[in-house]
């Protein structure tokens, strides 16, 4: 474990010192290159704003008004049958909206539950199986000005819902 | 699709929430949310400077050329129209080793990037390529080898192991990429645009 984690932290470094020791190989100007580059930094991060308000703002009305307590409420039923930790149901259906959103559902189940419990692993293998999905949509999709997402949304809801199933079947297996 | 569910979000968190009289929590989360998502954006204005430096010092170094090369035939199975001098496919690279590396910050530019080069080869401007709904789901479905920010969470809950979690998280994240990418591959056919 400790190698894991030596080599993940060497990582970024190597990649970012790597990157510059490869353009001064092949004769780049660095300098200029990364200023060039780095320009679109903020237009990136301004072009992006409009879908993080969009989805961020949404999902903190949603949880406000008490309409996600009430979908949990009303879904977890539904779960006991399936052997799923009907604890870790706020993290499922918060994922695919928003990750700062994810990461305070996992914090809550973590000291609620304790982190070494059969719900706080499940809920730790499963946030790391998926990804925000419809911010991530709209904004890819956005930003080319594409507005037929197609299977998009379908297929990622799937493999969403697919690791449910597998996180708590392999923490099931492993723990 | 996007459409519906973001207005489903928001008309049932105003109507429940004015009449189960939380209309003022409504208000400020609506405020707070936004007033958040806008700090988070100027706050990776840095990080993306950084990434996006760092891809031109290696697009002008040509590193990007020959890792499109390198990788041709990995990306052409999952990405069948990316032609085969498409810089598409060394942004999708890049795209998906940064998720792997759980460098979600880097990915984000480079994903924008490789969304540009596949929308300039495709024939209907409107209607999402089979490439772009694959490189979207893999996105969705998480290829990260090393889930830091969890295990981060579980130290600071107070777990005797926190980094335990390593061997099924990447389980789970090898079926839920295998599953996302059969399902796209056999919704791949439907509604294409001609």
């Amino acid at each position: 474990m400790q190698i894991v984690t030596l080599i993940s932290s060497l990582f970024v470094p190597l990649f970012i010192g790597g990157i510059v020791v490869f353009g001064l190989a092949k004769k780049v100007s660095v300098y200029e290159a990364f200023i060039k580059g780095a320009k679109q930094g903020f237009t990136t991060s301004i072009r992006i704003l409009p879908y993080v308000v969009g989805f961020i703002f949404a999902i903190r009305i949603f949880t406000a008004s008490g309409c996600f307590d009430f979908l949990a409420s009303l879904l977890s039923p539904l779960l006991k049958p399936a052997g799923i930790p009907p604890e870790i149901l706020p993290l499922a259906l918060l994922r695919p909206f928003s990750g700062s959103a994810a990461v305070g559902a996992l914090t809550t189940i973590l000291n609620r539950y304790g982190p070494d419990s059969f719900a706080g692993r499940c809920a730790s293998t499963f946030m790391g199986s998926s990804e925000t999905l419809f911010y991530t949509t709209a904004l890819y999709f956005g930003s080319v000005g594409i507005k037929k997402t197609r299977y998009t949304i379908p297929a990622a809801l799937i493999s969403e819902v697919s690791g449910l199933l597998a996180s708590v079947f392999i923490c099931r297996l492993l723990f | 699709m996007v459409n519906y569910i973001w207005a489903v979000l928001i008309i049932a968190g105003t109507v429940v929430g004015i009449a189960t009289g939380n209309a003022a929590a409504v208000e400020s989360a609506a405020i707070e949310g936004a007033k958040e998502a806008a700090l988070l954006c100027i706050s990776l204005a840095g990080a993306y400077a950084l990434w996006l430096g760092l891809l031109n010092i290696a697009k002008e170094a040509g590193l990007i050329e020959s890792l499109a090369r390198r990788m041709r035939g990995v990306i052409s199975a999952l990405f069948p129209d990316v032609s085969k001098e498409d810089e598409a496919s060394g942004y999708i690279t890049l795209n998906i080793v940064t998720n792997m590396l759980g460098m979600g910050n880097a990915a984000t530019p480079f994903g924008l990037k490789a969304m540009k080069a596949l929308q300039a080869s495709n024939p209907c401007k409107h209607s999402a390529t089979d490439s772009m709904c694959m490189l979207l789901i893999i996105n969705a479905s998480s290829v990260q080898l090393l889930p830091l920010t969890v295990i981060a969470l579980r130290g600071a809950a107070g777990s005797s192991a926190p980094a335990e979690i390593v061997l099924s998280a990447l389980l789970a994240t090898t079926v839920t990429t295998f599953v996302g990418i059969l399902a796209g591959k056999i919704f791949q056919r439907t509604g294409r645009c001609r």
